[in-house]
């Protein structure tokens, strides 16, 4: 047995000596986990359209690799009472197809976004707010909102500003909210974008073509505003499976990989290959139903133990986060204590509750279970990094101090569904803040649940605290970032203080990336191919 | 002929209907498309939007009652994740999948049948009796478990060839296809050996058996005693029996391969059809599950009415009747 | 199609004559030991059986009960001594903590149950079909072939995958799920050699001494057709243990916590690259070595059981 052992890991060994390839001169060629939907930047609200549609469709503002807001086709913004906002636009712009970049493609783009039909995920959550939109003059644009709504310059980032020219517009072209524009002209829809003269925007790259399944091309627009992209032409194909990602890394079919598994990165540093990494703006959390009855609980007396802050302390303690981090997540992520990662906007920097399973032990025996009960923990299985381990391994320290767990584990799909219907007691799940602040893990996780203000949606748990509640509000209501900022600590404190949520760690988003290459690592785990550079000295590495 | 045809026809029209009816009742049990698609910070008011976007506001039975509406017209309806007809998006993965089960069926028959002649002729030799311990090893490997092996072996530890994907393709008549290329063809050749190594020990017994019976017919014993060398005597008589049979098989497990696809597209990463479905099971994308087994199913039920209607036409002695006894 | 191929080693179905399938038991054991793959492929699966079904009580873990793992034991190789009892890994842990060796000999009960029940609902049903089918003849029939001929035409990887998809993962369903694609082809095979039967005198004289329906059927016909249901249902049981590993795969079948040999090896297959080969390797070997004993099993008894192939 051992001599087989030996002769494996040999073998595996000398296949990571293949040397790695260096990007061809010119051409970047990425591996990616999924593919976009569609070429319609508008179609649907998901990371993995946004990610690559950015290098051709841009916005008033940008996200930077740490999620703050920066200017893009927007020069400047400005608040001009609670309800206005004024944006300078750059000026000097030109779309793909030569035409000039004005405030009426902002009031186009905006216009067509609850027009997009089948939308699986429509981006009219952040344009429902706009109850105004007109251009001052053609580079100066007023929108107005119902209510304050600070957030609407990070907002703005998920607009992808389209050529009001090129999709048909007419010459008169006015605002109204909810699809009630007019002049819009007959709008092109999502199958349309396939045609290059369509999907025209103002990025670095304009597209080439698009094969389902097989790969997205896109070439370099020479008239591009701002500094040229290192790569004359990109190709970025979906590979879902990671370890034929992998494989196509090594073998040198591809020069980057996104999301590479944690288990496969030693070999893959050894192979050459360097590897990227920085914490991502995703918390992996257990939520509780503290909703009264539960379902999926035994050994209670039809009691919810859940609904006792001392027991979910107890939960808390059992969890060695270190454990998990270490063993499960190959030291790629950090133990958490808060629902978005410090220093992030409206955070905190609390201490991360310890490994006491002793501690645990008594708080359970306190709350009235010396002899614990039984437990399902819900979680997806193809969501999460390692999520259907981590949750294993949480049941595993749950079992240890007398909550038997029972995992129970099911695709993406069946689980929010399920999860939704309130079907797990406890449950596992992730959260990334699109804002990149404190306000949206909040609002979403442990506010109330009111789903027709938008309010604790995903909150299954139901977990509810009024002060809570109150504090949210009143940050969402004030512009003044360092008002705000306290608000939302004060809030998610509240939660925290009575173990309403336990955050367990924060994900990490792992790149790797032939040796001549460069990806500063963003925490909103976009892999955006004009942002990959050559590396200082390239040659060099090898 | 005419009638058992028209028969046939119906009875799998039938077939087709009610596959499609169960599944699409099915997947409207199993969860909410919503739940996965949907941004997770969407409001009630844009969720229920969404619902109504993709037609699941109203009673199962009114969604049913359109969906046979426009399928009757030839329309599957939209995929809920890519907002397109269901059916354009299978046909842009269709050649993928078909080249895949080509390929395969044509390795199986290629290397196949040479091997079970050779293990018919000579039934006791160690070659012989090695062909058929191959072919049980080949029908015992599952599907999933030899392609994580060829993986590991000519992609890992080798390096020889690529571990995924499809690699470079050349349009021919509208269809993308890889195996004209040489990065085309070295991304084929894995998942098409392991598509192709279960049906290549079925022909391999095939062959054996119906070589074995053919040799001990007379015309054949006559040949060898007008003098005629082995080689010629196998060449001629043997294959010529044996392809009929092995032909007929073949065809209808090309239905099969489509389906085991499904398992060598995920291991391989192959952009095919097979791996849309399972993507569309998890995304619960209901008009993209039920139009891939439409189709599916089409192919072959459509396969197996051809080759029972060819076979009638190479071997006169099978009359088509009802029942295959 | 493919199991029918399998079960008759190509030759085209034809019914046994019933001079030779009534010889003597031991006349087809002698026969049977004749072949030395064949004796092999028994005393593996004989072993395999035995580990499986003693296995629980004689490995050191429990892989299902989680406070027996610990995680600080996860990805030892094999060998290795645990950090927390002291003993040893002899084929490794995965991840999780679990011992391999515990793993496997759990992971073939799951395996193994789920392809012995579903054989044996199967069997039942597609012989009570198949034996009315062809005593009955006529419409009842043509209406139960025509159901097995339409799902003999779809591959049974589909149907399962399709019904798992729909009912969810369980041991439960994924026996339901096995049994539904595979009564058509016991209905099939029985049919066929009892349709012989029903065309002999001695049925008839039964029908004229107006014994009961199910008297003769059960009691006369059924015999009959005892040997070819051997050799299917053993080609069957080999493709029921491979269908189940890859449903679970494909992440349709059994529920995490009860991995069978193909859950196992799809966990393993994360790690398989990155060079611990043991979280997958073993229960693949495990699992390679079950269907091939069967199998080698089946063809042997199929040689011993047709007597068109004796000489």
């Amino acid at each position: 047995m051992r001599k087989v052992s030996t002769a494996m890991a040999a073998a595996l060994v000398s296949a990571t000596m293949l040397t790695p390839a260096t990007a061809q001169d010119g051409e970047l060629t990425i591996g990616l986990k999924s593919e976009a939907t569609s070429m319609d930047p508008q179609f649907h609200n998901l990371s993995t359209n946004t990610q690559v549609l950015q290098n051709v469709f841009q916005a008033l503002v940008e996200q930077d690799a740490t999620q703050s807001p920066m200017p893009q086709l927007a020069e400047s913004w400005e608040a001009i009472d609670d309800t206005t906002w004024r944006f300078k636009l750059r000026e000097g712009v030109t779309f793909h197809d030569g035409g000039a970049f004005t405030a009426r493609d902002v009031i186009y783009s905006v216009c067509r976004i609850p027009m997009v039909e089948n939308s699986p995920s429509s981006f009219s959550i952040y344009t429902q707010q706009i109850s105004d939109m007109r251009a001052e003059d053609p580079h100066t644009l007023i929108i107005e909102t119902d209510g304050a709504n600070p957030l609407l310059p990070v907002e703005s980032a998920t607009w992808a500003i389209l050529s009001a020219e090129a999709m048909g517009a007419e010459e008169e072209l006015t605002y109204g909210p909810d699809g009630s524009c007019e002049g819009m002209g007959e709008v092109p829809q999502s199958g349309a974008f396939n045609d290059p003269a369509i999907a025209v925007g103002t990025g670095p790259y304009v597209l080439d073509s698009f094969t389902r399944g097989s790969e997205m091309v896109i070439t370099r627009y020479a008239d591009y505003w701002g500094d040229a992209p290192d790569w004359e032409r990109v190709v970025m194909r979906p590979i879902s499976s990671t370890g034929p990602r992998v494989a196509a890394l090594l073998a040198g079919d591809v020069d980057m990989i996104e999301q590479p598994p944690i288990q496969d990165i030693p070999r893959i540093e050894e192979a050459g290959f360097k590897i990227v990494d920085s914490q991502s703006n995703r918390v992996i959390y257990l939520a509780m139903d503290q909703d009264g009855e539960a379902p999926g609980l035994g050994g209670t007396d039809g009691k919810n133990p859940l609904t006792d802050a001392k027991v979910r302390q107890a939960i808390s303690l059992a969890i060695n986060r270190e454990a998990i981090v270490e063993r499960i997540m190959g030291g790629y992520a950090t133990p958490a204590a808060e629902l978005l990662p410090p220093p992030m906007f409206g955070t905190s920097g609390r201490a991360v509750d310890p490994y006491d399973p002793e501690r645990a032990k008594e708080l359970l025996a306190e709350a009235g279970y010396p002899d614990g009960f039984q437990i399902t923990l819900g979680t997806p299985n193809d969501r999460y990094v390692n999520d259907e381990q981590v949750a294993q391994a949480v049941a595993q320290m749950l079992a240890r101090i007398g909550i038997q767990t029972t995992v129970d584990a099911s695709t993406a799909s069946q689980f929010f569904s399920r999860r939704n219907k309130q079907e797990f007691p406890i449950y596992m799940a992730g959260w990334g803040a699109a804002s990149g602040e404190m306000s949206s893990p909040l609002k979403s996780l442990v506010a109330t649940h009111n789903p027709d203000a938008g309010l604790g949606v995903t909150n299954a748990g139901r977990y509810s605290n009024e002060e809570l509640d109150s504090l949210l509000g009143e940050a969402m209501k004030t512009i003044d970032d360092e008002k705000r900022s306290e608000l939302l600590q004060k809030a998610e404190g509240v939660a925290l203080d009575e173990w309403g949520i336990l955050p367990l760690h924060y994900e990490q988003t792992v790149w790797a990336l032939a040796p001549g290459l460069d990806y500063t690592p963003r925490v909103d785990q976009y892999t955006l191919a004009y942002a990959v550079t050559k590396a200082d000295g390239e040659g060099d590495a090898e | 002929m005419i009638v058992y045809l028209m028969r046939r026809i119906g009875q799998s029209l039938v077939a087709i209907m009610v596959m499609a009816t169960l599944v699409f009742l099915g997947v409207y049990a199993i969860g909410n498309p919503v739940d996965v698609l949907i941004n997770p910070e969407a409001t009630q008011s844009e969720i229920a939007a969404t619902i109504a976007r993709l037609g699941l506001d109203k009673p199962l039975w009114q969604q049913f009652l359109i969906f046979v509406k426009s399928a009757l017209q030839g329309d599957l309806g939209n995929s809920f994740v890519y907002g397109r007809p269901a059916v354009d998006i299978i046909l842009e993965r269709f050649p993928a999948t078909m080249e895949l089960a080509l390929v395969a069926l044509t390795l199986s028959v290629v290397i196949g049948v040479p091997l079970g002649v050779y293990a018919g002729l000579k039934p006791e030799s160690i070659g012989g009796r090695s062909v058929m311990a191959g072919s049980i090893l080949g029908f015992s490997l599952p599907n999933f478990w030899q392609g994580m092996l060829l993986i590991l072996i000519f992609a890992v530890l080798l390096g020889w060839l690529p571990a995924g994907g499809r690699g470079e393709t050349v349009q021919v008549l509208g269809m993308r296809v890889s195996f004209l290329t040489w990065d085309g063809l070295q991304h084929l050749l894995l998942p098409a050996l392991n598509l192709a190594l279960f049906k290549m020990s079925l022909v391999i017994r095939l062959a054996r058996a119906n070589t074995r019976e053919v040799v001990t017919q007379d015309y054949v014993k006559f040949a060898r005693a007008k003098g005629l060398s082995t080689r010629r005597v196998v060449l001629v008589h043997v294959l010529k029996n044996i392809m009929i049979p092995v032909v007929t098989i073949l065809g209808l497990e090309l239905g099969s391969m489509v389906a085991f696809a499904i398992v060598t597209e995920t291991v391989f990463a192959w952009p095919g059809m097979g791996k849309l479905l399972i993507d569309s099971i998890k995304l619960l994308d209901r008009p993209l599950i039920v139009a891939y087994l439409m189709l599916t199913v089409l192919i072959i039920v459509t396969i197996n009415l051809v080759v029972d209607v060819l076979y009638s036409f190479l071997d006169p002695r099978i009359r088509l009747s009802e029942v295959k006894g | 199609m493919t199991g029918e191929i399998l079960a008759t080693g190509g030759e085209s179905a034809a019914p046994l004559r019933r001079t030779k399938a009534d010889s003597p038991l031991k006349r087809i054991l002698a026969a049977f030991f004749e072949d030395r793959l064949a004796v092999i492929g028994l005393v593996v699966f004989v072993l395999i059986a035995a580990f499986a079904v003693i296995g629980p009580w004689i490995v050191p873990q429990n892989p299902y009960d989680l406070a027996q793992l610990d995680i600080m034991d996860g990805g030892l190789p094999p060998g290795e001594t645990s950090f927390s009892t002291g003993g040893t890994y002899w084929l490794g842990t995965d991840e999780q903590g679990r011992d391999m060796l515990s793993a496997i000999a759990y992971g073939l009960r799951i395996s193994l149950l789920v392809a012995f029940v579903s054989l044996g609902c199967a069997i039942t049903i597609g012989v009570t079909l198949g034996v009315v089918a062809s005593y009955f003849g006529g419409r009842i029939d043509s209406l139960i072939m025509r159901v097995v001929d339409l799902q003999l035409s779809f591959p049974a990887i589909l149907i399962a995958l399709i019904l798992l998809a729909l009912l969810g993962r369980g041991v439960d369903k994924v026996i339901l799920a096995l049994v539904i694609v595979q009564w058509a082809y016991y209905a099939r095979t029985v049919r066929s050699s009892a349709i012989v039967e029903t065309r002999k005198d001695y049925i008839d004289a039964a029908r004229c001494l107006a014994l009961s329906h199910r008297r003769i059927m059960f009691r006369h016909l059924l015999p009959n057709c005892v040997p070819p249901l051997i050799v299917v249902a053993t080609v069957q049981i080999a493709q029921a243990i491979s269908l189940e590993a890859t449903l679970s795969f494909l992440g349709v079948g059994v529920p995490i916590t009860e991995p069978s040999l193909g859950l196992l090896i799809a966990n393993g297959y994360d790690y398989l690259l990155s060079g611990r080969y043991w979280v997958s390797i073993f229960p693949g070997i495990a699992l390679v070595a079950t269907i091939v004993a069967i199998n080698l099993v089946g063809d042997r008894l199929r040689d011993v059981l047709n007597p068109r192939l004796q000489k």
